[in-house]
């Protein structure tokens, strides 16, 4: 790819960007979250096309246009997040739109067969009939892995595979890569984890802010400079922590069960706590059961058996309105979906859940002026970077969304703070920013519950370390103790190395 | 006994006929993604053109050609505008509906002159006991059947619907997808208003689709969006419909207003309490934006 | 002081703004008209000339016009106010009607009463009808999550229907299609009364209450606990649940509270126009004229009284047009095209893209200059 130039409505996403990926090659795109390495690639894979620039395959100068073209020069993607249709089988969805036919009807036979003969050639484990709605994470990465092969990809690009996968799994798909590549495929890793670009690739290219950075031989280089080079200044990859002061436990959880939407079990007996000054981060992969556990302590999701509380008080059931008054605070995990009001103006976000109070009554209605002066200070505090009150949620950067829920949540005082995923999608200022926030709350007597499916965040962060697998707690470690391995064995439901 | 079970019979499969063109059409348009509010009044204009033509021409199945083009054309502009304008599909559909009343009502009078109802035109005479347009529709709901769950076009249709993403990255179009869909749904519910029009009275009257569009959509829930539920369903309704017909004719002492309102209390029961857990399409209503992450 | 001047300031900008969209549809819907006017071998200054006289023409041409401004008013509200809680009431047809059986009966069968209170019960009575028919739809959504659309539609084919019954049973005036009167003591004032210019129209005090109830759809909307909960689901139910708002019970509040402007249009209707129910053989289009209304007031009280004087102008404009031999039905017609306009957002968007490849264009100079 040379020259590649790409915009969108107020920024340039790609900017001059030079990319070489020679034959039986893995390289990696490094940068932050928004940093264009996903366009990069939606352009090579024909999703967008390029504002400047020219792609060359096989020396030969192409306009890739849409995915079909892509495809038919072979290159093949697997997007970070799965595009597979959940009620379609594994069969239907790997020959969609490549289907194999008989007539005027879809061969499903032969789709089955081919199918079974990929799967044996590359040694991709996978069910065609089963529906994509039951199977693992695991396996639907297979498929989608499949789908590119299905349809003789040469040149794969995998955008952030290991988001969903447990260390092991992790190990793993390094292994099913390095088999890859000795059968003559190509193959182009997007991410942001430095220490999986030094395990799994031969060359690294480093994008910031739509620029192409350095591309280096990944065995002359080191997690530092990549790091530095991926942020633009040096990084302290650790948290600077201090020893912890823990008192009184604020949060009892005991014997805890909740079902998910489909009615299954999602929490089958948890129980644990969270004490005064400590962190404890709930570490696991995404679906065994943490989004239930949050929903149900902050009174979003009713429980089936088990109690919950703060303080001492029981918050079992109540309302998000009685455990919010309970002192309990929460980060969600999807700021757009619970934690703001997109449309709203952030004066009228910030009072989002002490809307009824007192101080903000004028007559029969709501004092505007003190909700604005109210909201004008927590902007202050938090500097949140906007031009005034008045402009509309939306209208935020990601990390600027994320710093007016921790003000509102965090003016609050809440003696047990609940962040879910509080980092995602944020650019490095901004985490440390979260980081930062989430410590202090620690060193002022507060508990803390952090759950992420980021390993190295939990570890940097928490006190002690609690591992869910398959909706129960499988073990909870000390973090000074904790290594990777360990509660990656944990994660993925097996049993801590002392215990038999 | 029997005599009364088969009128029934017959007359319930007389009302289903002009419910099960659009129920099939907006099966497509929401297996696609589309939400078609607009059925009923594309069931009017359908009517109304079948009239028309039939009138300029002389022959019915001109007039049933000229319903389908009609429709097919209010189906593009509600595809059109939700598709391209990324419209609330709801409001587009209801102003149709609107739109649709007040442009067959001025044609209406410019073309012959006098409100409330045409002339009668050349229609379609029965074969048997029931008209072409039954026949028709027991055609078209197993081809629906076949096309949606046999072929590869039915295969990308569903997952247009499911998750539009995963088909556009393996290249399917979905625009061009959800564009032929709506477009058919247009022309499956011109069929169905030219079924009510030339299909049966052989003229157009102010008012005569009287919801069935609406009742057409219910009945696609009812049948969980699967073209041989939603036949079943209108069945259901066409069964209701009957019922009221008949008490009329044998003087059952029912307020004939309670047997009008029927069938749409029937339908918020269906929607309401009976259908259960189903879900429609998973990005039913919800409008495609290329390129998001 | 400042702080405040730059307040109104912005505000009034975000106004005009809004303001310009539905106008530009407006004007492009005329054009319209003025082209399939036409084409039918007709002038279109003499229909809109026929049209804005008749509407607007003299006082009596004026009061008749703000009496259906009246009932597009509230009827207009009610759809604009579930629109806010992000529903869709397209039943406000059936509460229209609803509202005016009710008060009909509280008009006709309570006739002891004195003249203010019996006004005043009378309306209430429709007005609480229209909540109730709709409440139950907003029960059923946040029970059962049964889609409010289809429900409100077959309500308003049930209200017809039982409207029609009672009409034709229990109210009704022997060998009529309609119901009885209702009695004195429950009419509305007119202004002909003591204003000779309204003479020759039936404007009566219902403009008034429209009025003044919009002013407090207004008020509950943007200035009240409950309004800013409303809107919050409308926009965001997940995080108004987790604010701490009951989303069904609002859900329930919103449709209850814009069934009573639709049923407090059709309690005025029978208490101010019509004096009595009629035998319906179809929908009376109230209901229907105030999702245009809503839409085109771009769901704002302020607006809707606004798009509620256009679309009253252009209905009462219509028959005069019909005197110049021009059907009346081109102002259904281009109401029908204002909304499919508004609904789609056509102006908003089109202005959109071109602000939008203007950004692109400049960018790409700005690199390319570097």
């Amino acid at each position: 790819m040379k020259g590649i130039g790409k915009s969108f409505p107020g920024v340039r996403a790609n900017d001059d960007i030079n990319l070489t990926v020679n034959h039986g090659e893995i390289h990696v795109l490094l940068g932050e979250n928004g940093a264009g390495k996903s366009t990069l690639m939606n352009i090579l894979y024909g999703l967008y096309n390029p504002d400047e620039g020219e792609i060359l395959v096989k020396g030969k100068n192409v306009k890739i246009s849409n995915p079909n073209v892509a495809i038919s020069l072979g290159i093949g993607m697997v997007h970070q997040h799965f595009m597979l249709v959940p009620p379609f089988t594994v069969a239907e969805n790997i020959v969609l739109g490549s289907e194999p036919q008989k007539g005027l009807a879809l061969d499903m036979d032969k789709a089955i067969s081919d199918v079974e003969e990929l799967s044996k050639k590359y040694e991709l484990r996978v069910d065609p009939r089963a529906k994509v709605q039951d199977i693992s994470v695991g396996m639907q990465q297979r498929v989608e892995i499949l789908k590119t092969l299905y349809r003789g990809a040469e040149i794969l690009i995998l955008d952030e595979p290991t988001a969903v996968l447990t260390p092991q799994e992790i190990e793993e798909l390094g292994i099913i890569l390095k088999s890859l590549v000795s059968q003559g495929k190509s193959i182009i890793l997007i991410t942001h984890k430095l220490k999986e670009v030094m395990i799994m690739s031969d060359k690294v290219t480093i994008i910031r802010r739509g620029k192409v950075i350095d591309t280096l031989e990944t065995s002359g280089t080191s997690i530092e400079e990549l790091a530095e080079k991926m942020v633009g200044r040096k990084v302290s990859l650790t948290v600077d922590k201090g020893e912890a002061e823990v008192g009184e436990p604020i949060l009892q959880v005991k014997g805890l069960k909740t079902l998910d939407n489909r009615g299954l079990e999602a929490v089958k007996g948890v129980d644990f706590e969270v004490r005064s000054g400590e962190i404890l981060g709930i570490a696991g992969v995404d679906g065994n059961g943490q989004s239930e556990l949050v929903q149900t302590i902050t009174g979003l999701r009713k429980t089936t058996a088990g109690d919950i509380s703060i303080k001492g008080k029981s918050i079992t059931n109540l309302s998000p309105k009685d455990v919010t008054s309970s002192g309990v605070g929460y980060i969600p995990e999807d700021r757009h979906k619970r934690g703001l009001i997109l449309d709203f103006p952030l004066s009228e976000n910030t009072i989002l859940g002490i809307h009824r109070s007192k101080a903000f009554k004028k007559g029969f209605g709501l004092d505007y002026r003190k909700i604005r002066e109210y909201s004008r200070k927590l902007i202050k505090e938090f500097d949140v970077r906007t031009p005034n009150e008045r402009i509309y949620a939306k209208s935020l950067s990601g990390g600027n969304q994320q710093k007016l829920i921790i003000a509102r949540e965090l003016d609050r005082d809440p003696s047990l703070l609940i962040a879910s995923q509080p980092t995602r999608g944020l650019d490095v200022g901004a985490i440390e920013f979260v980081h930062h926030r989430l410590i202090e709350q620690r060193s002022k007597g507060k508990a803390v519950l952090l759950v992420s499916l980021e390993l190295d965040e939990i570890m940097a962060l928490s006190d002690r370390i609690a591992v869910m697998y398959d909706g129960k707690i499988v073990g909870i470690v000390d973090a000074k103790d904790a290594t990777e391995l360990e509660l990656g064995i944990m994660m993925a439901g097996g049993r801590r190395p002392e215990e038999h | 006994m029997l005599s009364i079970i088969s009128i029934l019979v017959a007359s319930t499969i007389r009302s289903a006929t002009p419910l099960i063109f659009p129920a099939l059409g907006g099966t497509f348009s929401e297996k696609s993604g589309v939400v078609n509010i607009g059925l009923d009044g594309m069931m009017a204009v359908g009517a109304f053109s079948a009239v028309l033509v039939s009138y300029k021409t002389g022959s019915p199945l001109l007039g049933l050609f000229g319903a389908m083009v009609i429709g097919g054309l209010f189906g593009w502009l509600l595809a059109f505008l939700s598709i391209h304008f990324k419209a609330n599909q709801v409001v587009v559909g209801t102003a149709i509906n609107i739109l649709a009343g007040s442009l067959t009502t001025f044609l209406l009078v410019e073309i012959w002159g006098k409100p409330g109802q045409t002339d009668n035109v050349n229609y379609f005479t029965p074969w048997g006991p029931f008209n072409m347009f039954t026949y028709l529709a027991l055609i078209l709901v197993l081809v629906s059947y076949y096309v949606l769950y046999k072929t590869p076009f039915g295969l990308r249709i569903r997952a247009v619907g499911e998750h539009p993403r995963a088909a556009d990255t393996l290249g399917v179009n979905v625009y061009m997808m959800r564009y032929i869909c709506v477009i058919l749904s247009g022309i499956l519910a011109g069929i169905g208003g030219a079924s009510l029009s030339i299909g049966s009275i052989s003229l157009f009257k102010e008012g005569m689709v009287a919801g069935k569009g609406f009742i057409a959509l219910a009945a696609m829930i009812f049948g969980k969006w699967h073209p041989i539920g939603a036949a079943l369903a209108c069945l259901f309704f066409g069964l209701a419909d009957a019922i009221q017909t008949i008490s009329m004719s044998y003087g059952l002492n029912v307020p004939k207003e309670f047997l009008f309102a029927l069938p749409y209390m029937l339908t918020m029961l269906a929607v309401s309490g009976l259908v259960g857990k189903a879900t429609a399409p998973a990005a039913d209503g919800i409008p495609y934006e290329k390129g998001e992450k | 002081m400042e702080n405040w001047i730059n307040d109104l300031k912005s505000s009034l900008k975000n106004t005009m703004k809004e303001i310009l969209y539905p106008l530009a549809a407006i004007v492009i819907s005329f054009i319209a008209g003025a082209i399939l006017v036409y084409a039918f071998g007709k002038s279109p200054i003499t229909a809109y000339k026929a049209l804005f006289f008749g509407a607007l023409g003299d006082w009596n041409k004026i009061g008749e016009t703000l009496v259906t401004t009246t009932t597009l008013i509230l009827t207009g509200l009610s759809v604009a106010f579930a629109f806010r809680c992000g529903l869709f009431n397209i039943g406000a047809e059936g509460q229209f009607i609803m509202g005016g059986v009710a008060a009909l009966w509280a008009g006709w069968a309570l006739s002891g009463l004195p003249p203010i209170l019996h006004v005043t019960v009378t309306l209430l009575a429709g007005a609480l009808a229209g909540g109730i028919w709709a409440g139950i739809v907003g029960w059923l959504k946040a029970k059962v999550g049964s889609h409010e659309v289809i429900n409100s539609i077959m309500m308003n084919y049930i209200a017809m229907n039982l409207s029609n019954y009672l009409i034709m049973t229990v109210f009704n005036e022997p060998d009529k299609a309609f119901s009885y009167e209702i009695a004195p003591t429950a009419k509305l004032w007119r202004f002909a009364e003591s204003f000779v210019q309204f003479k020759y129209s039936r404007l009566h005090t219902g403009i008034i209450i429209a009025l003044i109830v919009a002013l407090i759809a207004y008020y509950i909307l943007n200035k009240t606990i409950r309004g800013y909960e409303i809107r919050a689901v409308g926009f965001n139910p997940s995080a108004s649940e987790y604010g701490g708002i009951n989303v069904n019970r609002n859900i329930i509040l919103a449709m209850v509270i814009s069934g009573l402007f639709s049923g407090l249009a059709g309690g005025i209707q029978t208490a101010g126009v019509q004096y009595r129910v009629n035998n319906l053989f179809g929908f009376t289009g109230y209901g229907f004229d105030g999702i245009s209304v809503a839409l085109v007031g771009n769901n704002h009280p302020i607006g809707v009284i606004l798009s509620g004087v256009l679309f009253g102008a252009l209905q009462k404009g219509g028959p005069m047009m019909q005197i110049e031999g021009i059907p009346k039905e081109v102002v259904g017609i281009i109401q029908g095209i204002i909304i499919l306009f508004v609904a789609s957002n056509f102006v908003r968007v089109m202005v959109q893209k071109y602000k939008e490849n203007k950004e692109i264009k400049a960018q790409v100079a700005k690199g390319e200059v570097k």
